[in-house]
């Protein structure tokens, strides 16, 4: 094979700007994200310091840990709704477990400990059968996960009568309230969470398998990637996510409400999409995803330190969402 | 050749294979020698796919052995053992768009857990440059060519070490400078040692890579040669079948008058670009009374031709004009252009000419059905009542509601691509008979075909390869092997 020759059909190389643009569907958020930074300065004295980064942190971590989890379903080209009930349920049956029966508990008073195994094993015990039931009984994902949502939601009000659980112990809302440095500990957790999705989906076979299968699944399977084995194990990680991020939250407010979680799916998909995280799956990374929550997070700070009502922010996160998809969709025409 | 001793890089022998009733191989045979290009050919139907899904280990045979380099082939599900022994490109692209040329290339490839990235691109690299191939590695596999997805996926197969290689169709969407830079590869690989089983329809490419050639016929193996045994004719022939009919039968003599009257179609120039076979500088005109037959090999442009006359695709270059008499079409894929199948066969009759029955747009259900009802007299459509959801007719049914969809509004040029395409004989009497029909009483038709039966209702054949038009019969019946010749490319372009 020595002499052979080289041959050039329309060659392919990589010109500059090309690589430029490679990398701005990951940071097309970093100027928006500077410009409500430059308003935040402008809004508040109160917004340049520690004390409100380390509170939007801990704003932002629980729907952080979230949008992970359902990014990584989303890679794989399926998603899951029911994450948010997950997010509700699983720390709910938790305390539930631990707290005493005038706190709302079942008077079972299990250690701490053992309630956040509980927490966990559930959060993974109903991704799973979510994973199981998409996967391999082909269930269409949108309308199965729905149902999840709404059973599960049903089941966290169920069991409390619609009431909150309180007084857990400093164990189980250690997470959601201790701080580490003068940062929260939830944050630091999330960020950490962040970092290891990243490097896994850069570096681990498994993590380069799951854009294989969400860019194209025959081809995936015709290369002898397990596929249905990683999709469901996508799923049963989201779903343990999903749950240790209600334990955030939980520990934050130290109490569980009936309705913990509702609404947050509408949040984390759109924290993921305008990240960059494909809708079709395949695409996307957890730095984008990173910035879609910071993103989301900074426009709740700001408006909050403008002091707007809080019956009009949910206006203005719909309206920011709808902005950030649209510079999403002028950088993707600008590519082509 | 290589000695005799060594074994074959792959081996079928006495293959059969039943789906259900259809008998797909019946005592098939074939080997592939190392450092040789085996062509596998025969008409649609006669048993290829089947053979390579045996030949890769997706299809269990009911009988009959496959060896590979000597050695029994591994079970069906042991993936990894079948696709390091053989590896094949399909038509259909097997590249992952997100992931990057090299990790394309070495998907799922490799030992560790860890990814080692400097290390994937340096072997990548590597492999492209002793193989030839241009490539970036870093390139995105989204933004590359049909041509460099097929790369790839070679590279792929090279990379895994395969030392057998199935291609399937590879130029069916290739340009012709791609197809000259693909027989360059094909020779490089082969001149490694590594045994290649060549499938096309394009029976001139066969001649100019390949060294032995295995033809299938119904399920069989009709005979297996060197190419330099094997003249046109007799690989014709062979394809063909030995029936021999020559003429297309059933001539009626109304077919061979010169119709008159001005053009209800003419396309002068045409280029239009598709995936699926791109048309270049077609000219051609159709006037009432007539039937013009293109026929060609599936890929070679001539469903682009009817897509841009029935205005669904931009042609790149050339006009078209038709009269104001309106225009009729029967779609190729009738799944998904032809009906809505959740609609009721009538509805889906009376979707192209809803005006007509309306008054401020409310639809009359009584002329609906007056309309349909007469539609279906004349196609012969068996369903049990007008409201029956298309999606629950048999093929041939459905076929015919598609063609009375297109004749509903009585256009004055009818624009019809494989109409009798997996529809039983009986419906496909009928609906050759309804497009006749309706030519007979003064509809221009452009029948677009890769079948030799639906052109016997036809009045002037034009044959299309690679996208040009290289030849003109006018005088029916048609001489199947100059039709066949023709279409796979084996004639002179007509001057």
């Amino acid at each position: 094979m020595t002499e052979a020759a080289i041959e050039r059909p329309e060659v392919v190389r990589r010109p500059a700007r090309r690589v430029l643009l490679g990398s701005v569907r990951e940071l097309a958020l970093v100027p928006a994200i500077a410009v409500l930074f430059v308003v935040g300065l402008f809004t508040s004295p109160a917004f340049f310091t520690t004390s409100n980064f380390s509170n939007t942190a801990q704003f932002s971590a629980a729907l952080g840990l979230v949008v992970v989890a359902e990014s990584l379903i989303l890679l794989t080209g399926s998603f899951d709704l029911s994450l948010q009930s997950i997010y509700g349920l699983a720390p709910m049956i938790g305390a539930w477990l631990i707290v005493p029966k005038d706190a709302q508990g079942l008077g079972t008073n299990w250690n701490p400990t053992f309630g956040i195994l509980v927490v966990v094993g559930i959060g993974a015990a109903v991704g799973l059968f979510n994973g199981f039931m998409i996967v391999k009984l082909k269930f269409n994902a949108f309308i199965f996960t729905l149902a999840m949502l709404i059973l599960l939601a049903g089941l966290q009000q169920g069991i409390v009568s619609g009431r909150t659980i309180y007084e857990m112990p400093p164990s189980f809302t250690y997470l959601g309230s201790a701080y580490w440095g003068g940062f929260p500990v939830s944050a630091w957790a999330t960020a950490a969470v962040f970092l290891v999705a990243g490097l896994f989906l850069r570096y681990h076979r498994a993590g380069r398998a799951i854009y294989a299968i969400g860019g194209n699944l025959d081809a995936a399977r015709a290369a002898g990637i397990k596929v249905d084995r990683i999709r469901i194990g996508v799923f049963t990680v989201a779903g343990a996510l999903a749950a240790v991020a209600g334990l955030m939250i939980a520990g934050q407010v130290v109490a569980v409400t009936a309705n913990q979680g509702n609404n947050l799916i509408f949040t984390v998909f759109a924290a993921a999409v305008i990240g960059g995280i494909a809708l079709e799956g395949g695409r996307g990374r957890m730095l984008g995803a990173f910035t879609g929550v910071v993103l989301l997070g900074l426009v709740n700070n700001v408006l909050v330190l403008r002091n707007t009502s809080t019956f009009w922010i949910d206006a203005a996160n719909g309206a920011i969402i709808l902005i950030a998809l649209g510079l999403a969709r002028v950088v993707a025409l600008v590519r082509t | 050749m290589r000695e005799e001793q060594e074994p074959a890089a792959a081996e079928a022998e006495a293959i059969w294979k039943s789906f259900g009733r259809t008998k797909a191989l019946q005592d098939v045979s074939v080997s592939v020698r190392p450092g040789e290009c085996h062509a596998l050919v025969g008409r649609n139907g006669a048993g290829k796919s089947t053979l390579v899904g045996i030949l890769t280990g997706l299809l269990k045979p009911d009988s009959g052995s496959v060896r590979l380099y000597g050695e029994a082939a591994p079970g069906l599900g042991d993936r990894a053992a079948w696709q390091q022994r053989v590896a094949c490109v399909y038509q259909r692209s097997m590249v992952v768009p997100s992931l990057s040329v090299g990790e394309n290339i070495f998907l799922n490839l490799g030992d560790g857990t860890i990814v080692r990235w400097r290390e994937l691109r340096r072997q990548a690299r590597r492999l492209l440059l002793e193989w030839g191939f241009d490539l970036d590695v870093d390139a995105p596999a989204a933004e590359l060519s049909v041509e460099q997805k097929q790369v790839v996926e070679i590279a792929r197969a090279l990379a895994i070490g395969a030392r057998f290689l199935i291609l399937d169709e590879p130029t069916a969407a290739l340009e012709s400078h791609a197809v000259e830079r693909l027989f360059e590869r094909v020779r490089r690989v082969k001149a490694s040692g590594v045994a290649i089983l060549y499938i096309s329809h394009h029976l001139e490419e066969i001649y100019e890579i390949c060294d032995r050639t295995t033809v299938l016929r119904d399920g069989k193996g009709i005979v297996t040669a060197p190419v330099a045994e094997l003249d046109h004719e007799r690989l014709v022939g062979a394809m063909v079948g030995g029936e021999l009919a020559h003429a297309i039968h059933e001539h009626d003599p109304s077919r061979a008058a010169a119709p008159d009257g001005r053009p209800r179609l003419v396309v002068r120039g045409l280029s239009v670009r598709s995936p699926l076979g791109s048309a270049e500088d077609v000219s051609l005109e159709v006037r009432p009374g007539e039937c013009l037959g293109l026929f060609g090999l599936r890929g070679s442009g001539t469903t682009a031709i009817a897509d841009a006359v029935a205005g669904l695709l931009k042609p790149s270059a050339g006009k078209i004009e038709l009269d104001d008499s309106g225009i009729g079409y029967v779609p190729e894929d009738r799944h998904a252009r032809g009906f809505v199948p959740t609609l009721g066969v009538d509805e889906n009759l009376t979707l192209t000419i809803l005006e007509r029955l309306s008054r401020f747009g409310l639809v009359s259900a009584t002329r609906r059905r007056e309309a349909a009802d007469a539609l279906k007299e004349r196609l012969q459509v068996v369903a049990s009542g007008g409201d029956q959801p298309v999606a629950e007719l048999s093929g041939g049914n459905q076929q015919k509601v598609v063609v009375g969809r297109a004749l509903a509004s009585q256009p004055g040029l009818l624009v019809v691509v494989s109409p009798t395409v997996g529809v039983d004989v009986a419906s496909k009497e009928a609906l050759l008979g309804v497009v006749d029909d309706s030519r007979a009483q003064g509809t221009a038709v452009l029948l677009v075909s890769d079948d030799l039966d639906e052109l016997r209702i036809c009045t002037r054949v034009l044959v299309v390869h690679r996208g040009s038009v290289v030849k003109e019969l006018r005088d029916p019946p048609w001489d199947r092997h100059e039709l066949i010749a023709a279409a796979e490319g084996l004639e002179p372009a007509a001057a």
